[in-house]
């Protein structure tokens, strides 16, 4: 088993408590972060290939320094606790059993950026979590981690939490900004990024929970550490939403490095009543669909964006040979088409069409040109909008119909 | 300054200069919905997208802005798929109804699809279906099936009026325009989201179902309604006069103007031009008060008025100008009044009502040529001591002032107690009027006049800047009309004042060179954008 960074605390009971962080060493790197220059910390989360874990898999370090400098204006922090991706509950965890973790990555992170004001941005649904978190942050206040001159170091931080309303564009960091400015949850066009104009006008960095909860770790040991524990170009673990046709269906946390084939197998215990896996989305339902000889990747951003897919928000949907395609592609197709905000066109008009078109083909009423027109439609609409929602929607639509073409055809008319 | 070179033609714009605007330099059209140069970038319609330099995804033209060297390709085979593409989605939900929509023959989704439409429908499911013909407000109605949702409705209502009527409901392809709840789309500049609507989505409750607008005619004009002088088109049927119960006009729209509105009007200068083919219009010459008017031609009536202006003495005689008349009209008036001598002459008139105002266009002076008619000294003059039209009037009550001459005002709608007025135009022994409508003034007249109205004529007014613009002839004026300078210029012969101008143009050349802040002016001169003189 492999060092448990994230999660090891996660087995004890009162692990949300300020207590028992305490006690397993949390708040300690936060005099060794005091004590650094921001950009000094900035330079070491560069260096140890910390890579978002929200779904893009951007630079961490990369990102913050595209903040300007010298800003004579407020920055924020925004954390993205969104979670939509369908097959991701990750962030959950963290919330729930180790929320002091983001508060602490977050004072060193905002530390790091000039930020005084940090958002956490909590999924509507997550009322559990939300009530957990809110807990633990008055409880930072009252232990002077979070407010005025934090441990005597001249440094203010506030924390305000902030609770969606239930859709999934919300989760993309630009409609996550527009919904906490008390708009509708549009994503917004790029240029200009948030790093530039974000949060209310402010240079603002969004980031994902878990990504921040990395952060005290590798100020505190290193980033050198924290990057040998990955592969060559992204350090560190991540925690893997395994669901679906799996013996042991959780969270598991493992460094990036670890395959597809390991994970599914050794660690959730493999497939249950001796069924055979037909094929596995590897990083949410917006990554492309991997079939069951497709699994000897490692499952580190760049080694599934090699295999064709991605990496996305890690979480891992098993599904075994009882599961038809097709209807799966429907349950995904209905989501994208519910969850479009609407704003841009491509997007807007053809998650609906995609949809119609599948629902009909299961109905039984497919036409032969349905498939090649499904497949035309994703590829025209793909990099033309608004945000990645839709080509998140394009990883599905394609790699389903192309991986099993065959099963989509035999329930069509002939 | 920054050069770029757009499919293979270099330009140069200046910086902040977005690549739709640059290309259109060029004149080369970059096709768009969301896109409008007076608001914001929205970036939704997607239509826009051209090739940038290497980069192998086309990227909006609207919300990139050029740099120096950039290199961008509007022609090639992936951009023009790209519309294609973009324009099958904007059409897949939308409802063909083209035969029934208003929008038709001047739709941004008809032209952009001949142009760059696939041709093949491929859509066989059951189409989305939203609300249709829901009245937003007193000027506005909703199709939403037709909404592209390019948001400049909504953009216009939160950025150029600050009203915030408007919004998009909904997700995904269930999106819809709408009202939030307890609104109306009220706003003074309301009707102006019809026009940036690039489809049939919200079309006007006035002009809806009037008249097809291929059977209409253009001519560019100026709004009389305030004193800002809005820039606009007069919209004019006269192929299918048994459309729109025969009324000429058919409506007004904005005409950009960079200094003076922009692209927008407001809805009361929009709508204000009903009494062009209203029935109260005067159509004849007439003498005889009341029932005993008897309409007569203009050979007739113009030695008579000539002979009632020689009969009075000077003092005995009052004018009463409008600041809605032309400059042209004003100059030929002064003449006349210098000729004989008058010293009693205003234009100002009260309203009952002071009027609204605001920052952006509306004026509370609802006349199109205050200004004007400042410049031209058809103000009460100093020294002479009269006290204005208000003055006139008591003068008349009183006996003093035998003859008046009232150009278009109703005075009985003035600031004034109407039963001093009702008095001073009993009182008087001769009352012309001379104005388009008929009002209460006409009913008291002995004389009556039938003005052209602005669309049946061209002139200038000077609008509250001191902005002198031309507005130019839409249709012919109604029955016997005649431009008011017309029908100065025939008294004025008639009065022995010699050859008098035969052309709104001669009477604004003899205006330029007698009245000093016009001086070096000429039609020529104003061309489309009119000047600005020293007021
Ligand atoms: C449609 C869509 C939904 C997303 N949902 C989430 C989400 O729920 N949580 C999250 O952290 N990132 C989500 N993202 C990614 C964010 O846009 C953004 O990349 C991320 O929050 C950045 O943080 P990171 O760099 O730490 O990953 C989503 C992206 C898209 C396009
Ligand atoms: S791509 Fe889809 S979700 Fe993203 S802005 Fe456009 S319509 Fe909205
Ligand atoms: S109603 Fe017209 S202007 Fe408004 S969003 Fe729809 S298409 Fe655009
Ligand atoms: S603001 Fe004045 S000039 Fe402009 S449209 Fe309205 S009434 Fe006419």
């Amino acid at each position: 088993m492999s060092e448990l960074i994230l999660t090891r605390n996660f087995h004890l009971p009162g692990s949300h408590t300020l207590a028992l962080y305490r006690e397993t060493g949390g708040y300690a790197g936060l005099e060794k972060a005091f004590a650094m220059k921001p950009a000094e910390i900035t330079e070491e989360v560069k260096k140890s290939n910390l890579r978002g874990l929200g779904g893009a898999g951007f630079p961490t370090g990369v990102k913050w320094g595209f903040l300007p400098k010298g800003h004579p204006g407020p920055i924020y922090l925004v954390i993205n606790a969104d979670e939509g991706e369908p097959g991701t509950f990750k962030d959950r965890y963290l919330l729930e059993r180790d929320p002091h973790a983001l508060i602490e990555g977050m004072i060193i992170s905002a530390y790091a950026i000039g930020a005084h004001l940090g958002f956490v941005y909590i999924r509507g649904e997550y009322v559990g979590p939300w009530r957990i978190f809110r807990r633990a942050v008055e409880e930072a206040y009252q232990a002077g981690f979070l407010g005025k001159n934090i441990l005597g170091s001249g440094f203010d931080l506030d924390i305000i939490i902030h609770r969606g309303a239930g859709a999934y564009i919300c989760g993309e960091e630009t409609g996550l900004i527009s919904s906490l400015e008390g708009k509708k949850g549009w994503p917004k066009l790029k240029p200009p990024f948030p790093a530039i104009r974000g949060a209310f006008g402010a240079p603002t960095i969004v980031n994902n929970v878990e990504t921040i909860c990395h952060v005290p770790h590798i100020v505190r040991r290193g980033a050198a550490w924290f990057a040998g524990l990955g592969t060559k170009t992204q350090g560190g673990t991540r925690m893997y939403s395994v669901s679906g046709h799996v013996a042991r269906p959780g969270v598991y946390e493992l460094p990036v490095s670890v395959t597809l084939r390991s994970l599914i197998d050794e660690h959730a215990g493999g497939l249950p009543n001796r069924r055979r896996l037909k094929a596995v989305v590897p990083g949410g339902s917006s990554a492309a669909i991997l079939t069951a000889g497709e699994i000897d990747v490692t499952m580190d951003v760049d080694g599934l964006k090699n295999a064709g897919t991605m990496a996305g928000s890690a979480g891992v949907i098993v599904m075994d040979e009882t599961v038809s395609i097709p209807d799966a592609l429907m349950v995904v197709a209905r989501f994208y088409a519910h969850e479009s905000c609407g704003q841009c066109t491509p997007c807007r008009e053809s998650t609906g069409w995609i949809y119609k078109m599948t629902r009909r083909i299961i109905e039984g009423k497919g036409r032969k040109e349905d498939l090649d027109t499904i497949l035309d439609v994703a590829r025209r609409g793909a990099g033309t909008t608004i945000c990645a929602f839709f080509d998140g929607a394009v990883g599905p639509y394609i790699s389903y119909i192309e991986k099993f073409r065959a099963e989509f055809e035999a329930l069509i008319p002939k | 300054m920054v050069r770029l070179t757009i499919d293979g033609k270099e330009v140069e714009v200046p910086e902040g200069t977005n690549v739709i605007e640059a290309a259109r330099r060029l004149g080369i059209e970059v096709p768009y919905y969301c896109y409008h140069p007076g608001l914001s970038i929205a970036g939704q319609c997607r239509l826009c997208m051209v090739e940038l330099g290497n980069n192998p995804r086309p990227q909006i033209a609207c919300n990139t802005q050029v740099t120096e060297g950039m290199v961008v390709r509007t022609d090639t085979s992936k951009v023009l798929e790209t519309r294609q593409s973009i324009m099958e989605f904007h059409l897949i939900n939308h409802p063909l109804d083209c035969p029934v929509c208003d929008q038709a023959g001047e739709c941004w989704l008809q032209i952009y699809y001949m142009k760059h439409g696939l041709y093949e429908p491929r859509m066989v499911d059951e189409k989305v279906h939203k609300p249709k013909a829901v009245p937003l407000g007193p000027h506005v109605i909703l199709d939403a099936e037709r909404c592209i949702l390019c948001s400049r409705c909504v953009r216009f209502c939160d950025e150029i009026t600050g009203t915030g009527e408007l919004g998009i409901f909904q997700r995904g392809d269930h999106s819809e325009i709408g009202l939030f709840p307890g609104k109306e789309l009220a706003n003074p500049y309301s009707a102006n989201v019809i026009d940036i609507c690039p489809v049939g989505a919200l079309t006007d409750r006035d002009f809806r179902f009037a008249v097809r607008v291929w059977y209409l005619d253009t001519a560019r004009s100026i709004c009389p309604g305030c004193s800002r002088g809005c820039n606009i088109e007069v919209h004019y049927n006269l192929r299918r006069p048994h459309h729109n119960q025969g009324r000429r006009v058919a409506r007004l729209k904005p005409r950009y103007h960079a200094e003076v509105n922009r692209w927008w009007i407001c809805d009361a200068g929009r709508y204000g031009y009903k009494f062009v083919d209203d029935p109260s219009r005067l159509v004849s010459p007439s003498r005889g008060r009341g029932d005993a008017a008897v309409e007569i031609g203009w050979d007739e009536i113009i030695p008579v008025i000539a002979g009632q202006l020689r009969r009075y003495r000077p003092e005995e005689m009052g004018v009463l100008a409008s600041p809605k008349m032309a400059n042209e009209d004003l100059f030929l008036l002064k003449r006349l009044v210098d000729h004989l001598g008058l010293a009693h002459v205003d234009f100002s008139v009260p309203p009952r009502h002071p009027g609204d105002e605001d920052n952006l266009l509306i004026r509370a002076d609802k006349n199109p040529n205050t200004c004007g008619a400042e410049l031209v000294g058809l103000g009460p003059r100093e020294g002479v001591g009269h006290g204005g039209a208000r003055g006139i009037l008591r003068a008349a009550r009183e006996g003093r002032i035998k003859c008046l001459w009232v150009f278009h005002h109703d005075l009985l709608a003035s600031a004034w107690p109407e039963e001093e007025i009702r008095e001073a135009l009993r009182t008087l022994e001769c009352l012309i009027f001379q104005g388009s409508n008929a009002n209460r003034v006409s009913a008291a007249a002995h004389y009556v006049l039938p003005s052209a109205t602005w669309v049946e004529r061209e002139g200038t007014f000077t609008n509250f800047e001191g902005r002198v613009q031309r507005f130019w002839r839409a249709v012919e004026p109604l029955g016997a009309s005649l431009a008011d300078w017309e029908i100065l210029g025939r008294i004025g012969a008639a009065l022995g004042l010699g050859p008098q101008p035969v052309r709104a143009e001669e009477c604004f050349k003899a205006l330029a060179a007698a009245v000093p802040a016009f001086a070096g002016l000429s039609y020529g001169e104003l061309r489309d954008t009119g000047k600005v003189v020293s007021a």
